[in-house]
């Protein structure tokens, strides 16, 4: 495999970068030197490997979605994170991170959340190694994740309410980096998606590359035609291409359309975006003429983001993965779907990378797709009711 | 003008033995039409920090942002900033600092951007969120349309950074008061004088300290160790807090002179 760390600048190709103010620089040096000695430590990588197998239920299953399958006409083929402890892959990163925070002797650990599951992953992993544990998110996201605000404060968490902004994802991660500047001497940032300053992009990719390493060995060698998965930050979509990024493979990441990508109501920072700097990477990313941020729009939580992961950015310039996009309705359709021929009810970030395997059917048809089911829908069952969709 | 104005204006405060004073404010408060009032208010400083606002500041507590946000409301963009940079710069004749993030900056692209302040009158340039490493390439084309480039140094940076720092010779060091963001504090950490301690020891280049300074004992604490420094949250805040326009000036003029009492 060729070297895919970013480069001395923690860039991947033109992205990337540590656009962070000063204070935090030591702290991102720190981090970086830290994780490279504990990811080529045995000890350190037994260990996570040891809670990812016994406390996590890794390796996650992967396996044909026989009803689904036939249905589209597609072989699709469906790894389930969804069944990794807390619902969701973000539980790979947050206790790979958390390890790391305890390792620098840091005591205590700041997230942010969109759809909650990377809140309640750390609150998890927190409660599980011993750290203390304070979880940023938007007021607006705190009322339709109920549960999932919930679930962290049972945890031990402390879960802050973000009202500045629209009052979601983004701004709970300027909220979180806000925190970290200040607390940057006894705190660590388990930032939630490959997105940030470098070393950020970087360490996530590593901790969720499990997923796709999985999926290479249980598919045995024989290797399907295109992996999708969906893209918020992009953590679940990277650690599943990672190991495909070097063989035929294509990759397609589908980002959310919201309202439409002519509503101008939605989160597809490749698809109609632009590049800019956001939370600390040159990436694609939603702004106006002046480089204000333009705020984002999805059904889904954990999609509603106007930035996006640099290495992402790097695979979409580069045309090695194409990035499409799922509309809020089609999204909701994509739910009723797996959930009526599968009996899995997935999470509504997930329920996009199937509606664009049921979308494309026709151009996918006798073709062997591997879909990324990032996470379960529980969290979303509330919201969705409200809308009346059965 | 331009980088000239700012160490004409350290040359004259070290010699006159005392620290310069940069207030920060937001430009279009409470609106574009009177911003500038706001900052001729401000008779007692030196030079101005000019905030063009940014829909994410990340290194702005609640005040900022809030100031952020009602003056991008009321309409403020960057043509508006640049507008509030001259009238500023011609009511006053004072230095004057252009502040904001990089992505403002980024989206015009950095030569334009630098042309644009500084045909407004602006001195020089400082953003926020980026450190030394992702500021080099862009202060030659600060630097080639005439403008100061101002670089970080905080509580955190060690002495080898330091020097890489002040090897750049920036038009100053905005050296980082405290750990956090900006926002008033209820207690002096100390930091601060730690830092303009350990930076003058090492160099000469001149050095403004900023972030959580909001009284005259902070700012008197400085004296004779820093050259100057910037007070931002604790005048946004009058603003915000002020009845209307005519309140906001005077309470700026007050506050203003009280901390020229400790420089
Ligand atoms: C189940 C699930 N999938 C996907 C995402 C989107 O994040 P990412 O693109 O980093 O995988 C989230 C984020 O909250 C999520 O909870």
């Amino acid at each position: 495999m060729t070297d895919t760390r970013p480069d001395d600048t923690g860039r991947f190709g033109d992205f990337g970068g540590i656009y962070a103010p000063e204070t935090l620089v030591p702290a991102l040096a720190e981090l970086e030197a830290a994780f490279t000695e504990a990811w080529s430590d045995p000890a350190f990588v037994g260990e996570y490997h040891d809670l990812l197998r016994h406390y996590v239920g890794r390796p996650t299953s992967l396996h044909l979605a026989e009803r689904l399958s036939g249905e589209l006409g597609v072989q699709v083929l469906l790894k389930r994170e969804d069944l990794a402890h807390t619902g969701a892959h973000k539980i790979n990163n947050a206790l790979g991170q958390g390890l790391l925070a305890r390792r620098m002797g840091k005591p205590r650990v700041i997230a942010e959340t969109g759809a909650g599951q990377h809140g309640v992953a750390t609150a998890t992993a927190a409660a599980r190694l011993g750290l203390d544990c304070v979880v940023y998110m938007g007021r607006v996201d705190m009322e339709r994740q109920a549960l999932n605000v919930y679930r962290m404060r049972l945890l031990g968490a402390e879960v802050v309410g973000v009202e500045s902004g629209a009052a979601t994802l983004k701004d709970a991660v300027s909220a979180a980096f806000r925190d970290w500047v200040a607390t940057v001497e006894d705190s660590h940032y388990i930032i939630g998606s490959v997105v940030g300053p470098h070393p950020f992009p970087w360490i996530v990719r590593e901790l969720q590359k499990v997923i796709g390493e999985e999926a290479l060995a249980q598919l045995g060698g024989d290797l399907p035609d295109m992996v999708v998965a969906c893209v918020g930050g992009g953590s679940n979509s990277i650690g599943i291409f990672h190991p495909f990024v070097e063989t035929d493979v294509e990759l397609v990441g589908v980002e959310a359309a919201g309202h439409g990508i002519e509503s101008g109501e939605h989160g597809a920072s490749i698809s109609a975006g632009s590049p800019g700097i956001l939370h600390g990477s040159m990436t694609y990313m939603l702004q106006d003429d002046d480089g204000q941020v333009v705020e984002a729009h999805s059904i889904s939580a954990g999609l509603d983001y106007p930035g996006v992961g640099p290495e992402h950015a790097h695979l979409a310039a580069t045309g090695r993965a194409r990035y499409e996009s799922i509309t809020d309705e089609e999204a909701l359709e994509g739910v009723k779907l797996l959930s009526m021929t599968e009996g899995i009810i997935p999470a509504l970030e997930s329920a996009h990378a199937i509606a664009w395997v049921a979308k494309e059917r026709e151009a996918l048809a006798g073709k062997t797709v591997l879909v990324n089911l990032s996470g379960r829908g529980d969290k979303d069952v509330t919201q969705i009711s409200e809308m009346g969709l059965i | 003008m331009g980088a000239e104005a700012l160490s004409e204006l350290f040359d004259r405060t070290r010699t006159e033995g005392r620290l310069a004073f940069l207030p920060y404010l937001t430009a279009g408060l409470p609106n574009p039409q009177v911003s500038a009032d706001l900052f001729a208010a401000m008779e007692a400083a030196d030079g101005f920090e000019v905030g063009i606002p940014y829909s994410d500041p990340l290194m702005d507590g609640p005040v900022i942002q809030e100031a952020g946000r009602r003056a991008l409301e009321a309409g403020t963009d960057f043509e508006t900033g640049l507008r509030v940079v001259s009238e500023v710069k011609e009511r006053t004749g004072k230095p004057v600092v252009v502040m904001t993030y990089v992505n403002v900056v980024q989206s015009r692209g950095v030569e334009q951007f630098a042309a644009e302040i500084s045909s407004a009158g602006a001195d020089g340039l400082i953003m926020a969120d980026i450190p030394l490493e992702e500021a080099l390439p862009l202060k030659a084309a600060v630097e080639s349309a005439g403008l100061g480039m101002v670089l970080f140094a905080a509580p955190t940076t060690d002495d080898e950074r330091l020097d890489r720092i002040t090897s750049e010779n920036p038009a100053f060091i905005y050296g980082v008061n405290d750990l956090g963001v900006t926002g008033e504090r209820d207690e002096e950490s100390g930091r601060g004088v730690t830092l303009a301690e350990r930076i003058r020891s090492r160099t000469q280049v001149p050095l403004v300290m900023g972030v959580g300074i909001s009284r005259p004992e902070q700012v008197a604490a400085l004296k004779g160790i820093a050259d100057g420094v910037i007070v931002g949250s604790a005048v946004v805040r009058r603003v915000l807090e002020a009845p209307d326009v005519d309140a906001a000036a005077s309470a700026l003029t007050t506050y203003t002179t009280e901390i020229a009492t400790a420089l």
